[in-house]
Formats: structure tokens, C-alpha cells, sequence
């Protein structure tokens, strides 16, 4: 088993299926918005200055930041 | 006859769910804005007649995604749904979901039903689910949830005379709970409700939930919330992820049921298309770079037009009132005061509404999103937010609906940040003064070919106050020291044609929220300014010809000019004379007399008086005058009596132009940012730092440059 990777170490267009947070109060959040584990994600691209990533997540798109993109572990 | 108090329906649902074009389709231009009593948040509410003739009020609550708020604008929604004695709680509730997107939209839903909300879903978009392949059942839907259900397209207007037909029925409150409160929040709930008398359990639960929506409570209340919850050993916030996914799931089981066809589940492509254009690092910067002048361009060139035509006609209109009117103090106060004060609010309207119609597109387009994220890198380095943007852009009009546009940044530090430096960015008030200054010290010549230097000088003050905004903020990001999360989970709006009327109601409802914030103050000290400088201690007009003509024996004067000192010394005499004077040896190292003073003292209220008291200093200095000089020509004849010379050297006009640019002279703006910070340390500080600014940068320029 190799590490487990989050959001933010996905390249644009890759997809992945949401597997847990690594921060409560953010879970939260992300979760209320339909980013749900289980839930497919895909990283669509980044802003020109690397920060912040937009993502399509439970049929749209979401912005976030890197760190918080951080604490959404993926499996793919 | 009105009935003694209307039904009151809510709209609720998550942001971009189509709440606001619903509200514009029900109330039409039948609109009030207005604020929640105790609370900062407009109330936008309004009227619509059902087919029955009945009026209901209709109210647009701000976007949420669940019953937990995440910033203050959401807040409102729980402290409304929560406090259930307060005449404000809606009497029945509308959750508008986009349809497209059901699955979002029932967490809240569920979370109404049970707070034991009488409470009706609209699946609005409807036009788009067609064209995704996506079908309902929605009796099923409608008889799981216990709501009626109502499919309506806001933006075409279908459906509409439906869900009208719907609010004239009875709403019963669901009997279906969607949600099973905890094994450990039991004992807590059922204590809470015995103490409190609250109605159901999962109302009980939030308010042991959310500390910070019971603003409502009593103390004696708050205070056995608070020991019920530490007797209980209950944490706010420990249960909340959980019950969203048992939320979820349970609204997962329904959708299985009632979904008749899902959309295709292939990832969503054409919003991409346009994005890898607007949020390129080239072109998606240089876009808005693009628009960004356009909207100056437009209120700033475009503007002027129905501007001059506003001044024109409060001009005439004041000295057509004050030749018809008998002559008397009441005929002087509407003719000097209130009608010039007038007309001070209304010039704005031009600009105010161009801006927001360009605002309103932008956010309608969806674009506004992209600006946000585009620019947020940036401005963390100066401890701002992406969505630090719209008020920065917004405070080129107005600072007052700009710090109000910064509710929707959560991070506390983020938002003060941005509305401390608000106001350094140079509102439209500022224009009057700096287009006449710049006018009577910069020559009205061309550099290298095309370049005017009076516009160069107007730009160039722009630009100064917002690189002065840019480092205050880096300055407070290095001082203010606080420990908090910032977040910027946003959703990207799909990309969508704006829809025209909406883009007019946001139009009207911010120019109608600015004639009456801004207008009460500015009123209010143009009648002020009107008695401090007609009246004065004893009676200044015969004092005032007393002393001139004394003065005055000798020389042959004309009657004329007799009239005009008296008329000068009479305000020299005032009220406004006086503070004027007092000032003076605080202002005279800026290169200002006493005469300047007044202006600086009256404009402390707002800054667009200066030009209105520099005209009326100079039109009561100068009564008899028979045709109207203008204003400019007026203040370039003043002769500074110590040197002989003119008043407004280049030394003074850049000493003024730059205590201007940074000095928060706004009485409104101070107003907006008390009530945003509900404090007084804020708006204090603020005005202390850029009162520093502005008389230290003055300084300097007038003493070296004299
Ligand atoms: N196609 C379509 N677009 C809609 C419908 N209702 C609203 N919109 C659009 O959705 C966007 C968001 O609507 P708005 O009323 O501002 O949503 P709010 O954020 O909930 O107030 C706007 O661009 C509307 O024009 C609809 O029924 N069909
Ligand atoms: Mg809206």
C-alpha cells in the first residue's frame, strides 16, 4: 500500500474517489456541500499562481485552497 | 384596509438556487430594502398578490447550504428560523433547490422539516433538468418529505402562478422526521426543552448546537442553555459531521426512490471551456485588468453626462426657489440647505447604479467567481481575500455598499482588514474635489503628445489611494495578530447569460439602499452646515455692517461692494467663521486658512460638501453678485491676504488633493463600519489612522513644495 494522497497532489484531470479528512471543522464544511466520502472528485485545473484549485465534486464545481484541498484524502 | 399583519414567506436554499430571480418574479418593482431590526443584514422583502387578493410578503433570506452558519450574512437564517416568538419568524418557508443539483438542496430542507418549520420545496431550474435527461416523481417526493412540492423555471417565470396557488393553501408542518438525534444529545435536548419550552427536539438540539445564533435569548435563558450544555458535557460542533452524513444518507435512499432518470454521470465540460480562457495567467488577468477599466471608464466618463444634468437642475431649482420664495430664514434654508443637500446624494445615483449594474452582471455571469480565484493568491500576501476584490472595486463608487459587500468573507481578520482600507480607495465623493483642484493647479495641457496631465494627475491620485490601501493592509496583516483559520471553499458558479431584470432590481435596490443611508447623513449636515454659517453669536448681520462700514468710511464704496463685505464678515462672524478660525493654526502648517477650514470641518461629515461649502462660502462672501461665476473661477480670484498672491497655489492644491485622497472623511462611512463591527474601536481607529495619513502627507507636500 502506497501513501494515501489528498486533493491536492492531483494532477489536472485526474479523478479520484473522496476517502476521508484530515480536519474536523473543514469536513464539515466540505461535507454539507456534497463532498461526502465515497464521493468521485476531479481536479479540473489550478489558478495561474498554482493556488487556489477548482474541482468538480458531487456535480459541480468547487473552488478551495491548497491546504484545504489537502485535507481531503483520495483513493484512485 | 391592510390587515393588521401580512403572511410572511421566507426563501431559503443555497446560494445560486435562483432565490433571488424567484423573489424578482413574485414581487416584481413591488420591493423594500430595509434592514432586520438589531442585525446588519439588509431585508430584502417585498409584496405579491396571490389570485385570492390576498398580499403576502415575500423574503429573500441569503444563501446557505445548511443550518449552520459559516459566516455572518448566514447567520441571520438560524437566528430568524430559530427565534420562533420573533415577529420576524416566517410564517411558512420556501427552500428553492436547483433541481439539477436536488441532492445539495435537501439537507437543508430535511434540517427545516425538522426544526418543525411549516416548509414547501421548489425544484426551480427546471428548463435545465429537462435538458439533462433528469426526471422526478415528485408525488413520491412530495409525500416522502411531507412538503408540497412545486417545479418552477425563475428565470422564464413558469410555474410561478402554481407556487402562488400554493402559498394561498394551508401549510401543515412535515410530520416525517428525517433525522434521529443521538443516544447522548437526549438527556441534554429533553432538559433544554423542559427549562426552555422549545417546540421539538432538533430545534432544542441547535440551540445547544449553535451558542452564537441565541442572540434572541434572554440572558436567564442564554445562561441555562449554557449550563445545560456544560452539564451535559455537550460540545457544539462534535455531532455536526456525523449528522450530515446520516442527512445525506437518508436523502441518498430518497433520491434512489423518486429518481425516475438520473443525468448521465459523465463530468461536466463546458464551463472548462470558458475557464481555461478567464482564469489563464495571461489573458484570465488580463481580462479583468480590461474590465476594470471599462467600469471606470464608464463611471467616470459616461457618468458625467446625467451628473451635469442632475447639478443643472438643483442649481436652477434652488435659485428659481429662492427668487420666487419671499425672502426670510425658511426661503434661505431650503434654497441654500436643503435643496443643494439634495442634490449632493442625488449626483451619485449615475455612478452608484452604473457600478452595480457592471457588479451585477459580473456575479450574475458567474464571473465574479472566477475574479475571486483568480486573485486570491494575491491578496493573502497582504492579509485580504480573494473575495476582498468586489469591495475593493465596489469602494471606487461608495465605501458604504462596499463594506457592506464584505460580509460574505468568513475569516474575522480578512474581513476588518478589508474594511479598514475601504475606504482609501478613492470613492466617487472624491471626484468633485480633486476634478476642481486638479483644475485650478494642473495646466490643461497635453505631455509627450496625448498624454492630458489634468487626467494624468486624476489617475495618478487613484492610483495613490490604492497603493495606500494595499500596504495598510500589509501593515494591520503584520499587527493584528490573530490565530484564525481563513477558508475559501467556494462554489464556481456555472457560466450562464445574465438575466437582464434581475441585473435592474439589484440596480435599483442598492441605488435606493444608498439614497437612504448615505442621504440621512448628508441631509442632516447640510442644514447643519446651513446654520453654523448664516448664524452666529448675537446678531452677526448688523455687527457685521457695523464693522465694515466703519471700516469702510473713507473709502467710496459702491453699494455693491459694500453688500459684499458685509456679506464676508457676516461669515467671518458665524458659527462656521468661528470653529474656521479656532482650527486654523492646526491646518496652517497644510498650507489652509480659515476659509478652508470651514470646508475641511463641514466635509469631516462627508467629503462632497467641500465643493457645496467652498460654493457657499463664496457665494455668501460674495451676495449682489449679479451673474453666476462659477465656483472655480471664484476660488482661482481668492487672494491669500499674507502674500498677495493667489489662495490655491500648487502648494495647497496638492496638499489638499492628498489629505483628501487618504483622509476618512465620511460621517456614513463611519456609520456602515460601527454597525459592521458593531463597535466603536474600529471606525475610531480607522479614522485616527487615515486622519494621520492625510494631515502628515499634506504636510509634507506644502512644505516642501512652497
Ligand atoms: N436556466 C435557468 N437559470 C436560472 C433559473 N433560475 C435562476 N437562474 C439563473 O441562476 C443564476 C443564479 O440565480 P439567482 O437568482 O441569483 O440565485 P440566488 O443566488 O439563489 O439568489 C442566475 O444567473 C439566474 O439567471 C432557471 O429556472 N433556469
Ligand atoms: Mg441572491
Amino acid at each position: 500500500m502506497g501513501l494515501v494522497r489528498n486533493v491536492a497532489q492531483m494532477k489536472p484531470g485526474e479523478v479520484g474517489v473522496v476517502s476521508g479528512f484530515t480536519d474536523d471543522h473543514l469536513s464539515v464544511k466540505l461535507m454539507e456541500m456534497g463532498c461526502l466520502p465515497g464521493a468521485p472528485v476531479r481536479f479540473n485545473f489550478s489558478a495561474p499562481l498554482g493556488d487556489p484549485i477548482c474541482i468538480s465534486v458531487a456535480g459541480y464545481e468547487l473552488s478551495l485552497r491548497l491546504e484545504e484541498a489537502a485535507t481531503i484524502s483520495i483513493l484512485n | 384596509m391592510a390587515p393588521a399583519s401580512k403572511t410572511k414567506i421566507a426563501l431559503v436554499g443555497n446560494p445560486n438556487s435562483g432565490k433571488s430571480s424567484l423573489f424578482n418574479q413574485l414581487t416584481g418593482l413591488n420591493q423594500k430594502v430595509g434592514n432586520f431590526p438589531g442585525v446588519t443584514v439588509d431585508k430584502k422583502s417585498g409584496f405579491t398578490t396571490l389570485a385570492d387578493g390576498t398580499v403576502v410578503e415575500i423574503v429573500d433570506l441569503p444563501g446557505i447550504y445548511s443550518i449552520y452558519p459559516r459566516s455572518l450574512d448566514e447567520r441571520i437564517v438560524s437566528e430568524i428560523l430559530l427565534d420562533h416568538r420573533s415577529a420576524e419568524l416566517p410564517d411558512k418557508i420556501v427552500v428553492v433547490a436547483d433541481a439539477t443539483n436536488l441532492k445539495r438542496s435537501l439537507l437543508l430542507l430535511t434540517q427545516i422539516v425538522d426544526m418543525g418549520l411549516p416548509v414547501m420545496l421548489v425544484l426551480n431550474m427546471m428548463d435545465l433538468v429537462a435538458k439533462a435527461g433528469i426526471s422526478y416523481d415528485f408525488t413520491a417526493l412530495s409525500k416522502r418529505l411531507g412538503v408540497p412540492v412545486v417545479a418552477v423555471n425563475a428565470r422564464k417565470g413558469e410555474g410561478i402562478k402554481e407556487l402562488k396557488e400554493q402559498f394561498s393553501k394551508p401549510l401543515a408542518v412535515s410530520q416525517q422526521p428525517c433525522f434521529t438525534i443521538w443516544e447522548e444529545a437526549k438527556a441534554p435536548v429533553k432538559a433544554l426543552r423542559d427549562a426552555l419550552g422549545v417546540d421539538n427536539d432538533y430545534e432544542a438540539y441547535l440551540y445547544l448546537e449553535q451558542p452564537d445564533s441565541l442572540k434572541f435569548l434572554p440572558a436567564d435563558s442564554k445562561s441555562k442553555v449554557d449550563h445545560i450544555r456544560t452539564g451535559h458535557k455537550f460540545f457544539p460542533g462534535k455531532f455536526q459531521g456525523a449528522e450530515t452524513i446520516q442527512r445525506y444518507s437518508y436523502i441518498q435512499d430518497l433520491l434512489n426512490d423518486i429518481t425516475l432518470r438520473a443525468s448521465d454521470h459523465s463530468w461536466k465540460k463546458y464551463s472548462n471551456q470558458l475557464d481555461r480562457i478567464l482564469t489563464h495567467k495571461v489573458w484570465g488577468y488580463l481580462i479583468f485588468l480590461g474590465l476594470l477599466m471599462l467600469i471606470f471608464q464608464a463611471i467616470f466618463a459616461w457618468a458625467t453626462v446625467p451628473m451635469d444634468f442632475i447639478d443643472a437642475l438643483f442649481a436652477d431649482v434652488s435659485q428659481w426657489v429662492g427668487a420666487a420664495l419671499p425672502a426670510g430664514p425658511a426661503t434661505s434654508l431650503l434654497a441654500e440647505g436643503i435643496i443643494p443637500g439634495l442634490g449632493g446624494i442625488v449626483i451619485f445615483v449615475p455612478q452608484i447604479a452604473i457600478l452595480f449594474a457592471f457588479i451585477s452582471i459580473l456575479e450574475e455571469s458567474g464571473y465574479m467567481a472566477r475574479v475571486v480565484f483568480l486573485m486570491d493568491k494575491i491578496m493573502r500576501r497582504f492579509g485580504l481575500n480573494g473575495k476582498s476584490v468586489v469591495p475593493l472595486i465596489s469602494g471606487v463608487a461608495c465605501a458604504i455598499p462596499a463594506i457592506m459587500a464584505t460580509r460574505t468573507i468568513d475569516n474575522w481578520k480578512e474581513r476588518t482588514i478589508t474594511i479598514m482600507i475601504t475606504p482609501l480607495i478613492s470613492c466617487s465623493a472624491r471626484l468633485p474635489i480633486f476634478t476642481i483642484i486638479i483644475a485650478l493647479i494642473v495646466p490643461n495641457e497635453t505631455a509627450l503628445g496625448f498624454f492630458n496631465l489634468q487626467g494624468l494627475a486624476l489617475m495618478g491620485l487613484y492610483l495613490l489611494g490604492f497603493v495606500m490601501a494595499i500596504a495598510s493592509a500589509w501593515i494591520m496583516n503584520l499587527i493584528i495578530r490573530v490565530r484564525e483559520r481563513s477558508y475559501l471553499v467556494m462554489e464556481m458558479p456555472t457560466y450562464r447569460v445574465p438575466k437582464w431584470s434581475n441585473v435592474g432590481y439589484t440596480i435599483l435596490e442598492k441605488t435606493k439602499a444608498f439614497v437612504l443611508e448615505a442621504g440621512k447623513v448628508i441631509m442632516a449636515i447640510s442644514i447643519v452646515l446651513w446654520v453654523l454659517a448664516s448664524y452666529g453669536p448675537g446678531d452677526i448681520t448688523a455687527r457685521a455692517q457695523e464693522s465694515v462700514q466703519q471700516e469702510s468710511a473713507n473709502l467710496r464704496l459702491t453699494e455693491e461692494g459694500l453688500q459684499d463685505r458685509v456679506a464676508a464678515r457676516k461669515l467671518e462672524y458665524s458659527y462656521a467663521g468661528i470653529i474656521g478660525k479656532a482650527i486654523e493654526p492646526a491646518i496652517r502648517p497644510l498650507g489652509y486658512d480659515w476659509k478652508i477650514g470651514i470646508a475641511l470641518i463641514t466635509s469631516f461629515a462627508a467629503r462632497e460638501v467641500f465643493v457645496g461649502t467652498m460654493a457657499t462660502i463664496y457665494s455668501i462672501g460674495s451676495a449682489g453678485d449679479e451673474d453666476e461665476t462659477t465656483i472655480k473661477t471664484r476660488m482661482r480670484e481668492e487672494v491669500n491676504p499674507e502674500t498677495g498672491g493667489a489662495r490655491f497655489t500648487p502648494a495647497v492644491g496638492f496638499s489638499l488633493l492628498l489629505f483628501y485622497t487618504f483622509a476618512m472623511q465620511c460621517m456614513s462611512t463611519i456609520a456602515v463600519v460601527y454597525r459592521e463591527t458593531k463597535g466603536w474601536k474600529w471606525p475610531l481607529l480607522q479614522f485616527a489612522y487615515m486622519t494621520a495619513l492625510a494631515y502628515i502627507s499634506a504636510f509634507i507636500v506644502y512644505q516642501v513644495m512652497r
